[in-house]
């Protein structure tokens, strides 16, 4: 059955992503060292850069699937891309509450409108905010597929120019992490920073693999549904006049 | 702006953490909702075949 695909592995990724949060949460608050300058306040770093690049990182993922969905029409990848664009938008809410916090406590504002990285992942945000009505507002499933995946394509090239454009902009405010010479994290942090973003990534495809599962058995059940509806149906038919539907004639067929 | 004190940044911290977990908690607690429908849908059509069947 093709739901048991999308669950395999499911159990195992999930446990090795509890061990993975529990080993980056220890190495927040027990390993990494505290920043000279920010103090405790910067261990919100753990989290809200590994929830932003993974969120962006999403809408990219979702808008390769788009593609595959258009190349190969596999209604399949579209629900992929889906439900990749679904899970990077509630991790992008994250990223929006965890960086206003963060900025409360560095900066004494919630919020910093001439800042470019902030503005910028909050166009990406509110840009992905309008797929799901988007999406349903179309009621033909085949349009409905192929728009949302022109959509991902197109939002998903347009975060990495995105992310370029602010780089370029070369402001100084938003900390830099990741950068060509290295970034400015001592050992310690980058380790702990390089395994919060190992962790979070295994969240991020495990959630992902547990709603496609959800997704499919639905859609399974959905039509099993539909099939004993119809041959109940249809059985009075059969059994009065000798006609077969042709639905339950090519079943039985094929059974 | 200075680094600030340990209890006050404390809860700066604790309150970004705690959003991430209740954002995943509140996720996975509404794809359980969700399996649990299936289940009961699963159950009433195993019902529903078991009637049919002769």
């Amino acid at each position: 059955m093709t739901s048991a695909l999308f669950g395999r592995g499911l159990s195992a990724l999930s446990i090795a992503t509890v061990c993975a949060i529990a080993a980056a949460f220890a190495l927040v608050f027990f390993y990494a060292p505290l920043d000279a300058d920010q103090g405790f306040i910067q261990k919100i770093f753990y989290v809200h850069v590994p929830m932003a690049i993974v969120a962006l990182g999403g809408f990219m993922a979702a808008g390769v699937m788009a593609i595959l969905h258009l190349r190969r029409r596999d209604r399949s990848w579209d629900m992929r891309s889906y439900v990749a664009i679904h899970l990077s938008i509630i991790l992008g809410v994250g990223v929006l509450v965890t960086g206003a916090i963060w900025a409360k406590a560095s900066w004494g504002h919630w919020w910093v409108w001439d800042e470019p990285t902030l503005v910028s992942f909050l166009i990406v945000f509110l840009l992905y905010c309008t797929y799901q009505p988007l999406r349903f507002s179309i009621e033909d499933p085949e349009r409905q597929a192929r728009y949302a995946s022109v959509f991902a394509i197109v939002a998903g090239a347009f975060v990495p120019l995105n992310f370029i454009a602010v780089r370029l902009a070369e402001a100084y405010t938003h900390p830099r992490v990741l950068s060509q010479t290295g970034g400015n994290l001592p050992g310690e942090m980058r380790l702990t920073f390089l395994v919060a973003l190992g962790a979070m990534t295994l969240l991020f495809v495990t959630l992902w693999k547990l709603e496609l599962t959800s997704k499919h058995a639905a859609e399974q059940l959905r039509k099993l549904r539909v099939r004993l509806e119809l041959g109940a149906d249809e059985r009075p038919a059969q059994s009065g006049s000798g006609y077969r539907a042709p639905a339950a004639a090519a079943r039985s067929a094929s059974s | 702006m200075p680094a600030l004190p340990l209890e006050e940044a404390g809860k700066y911290v604790a309150g970004a953490y705690l959003v991430f977990v209740v954002l995943v908690v509140v996720y996975v607690a509404i794809i359980g909702a969700k399996v649990a429908r299936l289940e009961r849908e699963l159950k009433t059509l195993g019902d529903l075949m078991e009637k049919r069947a002769p």
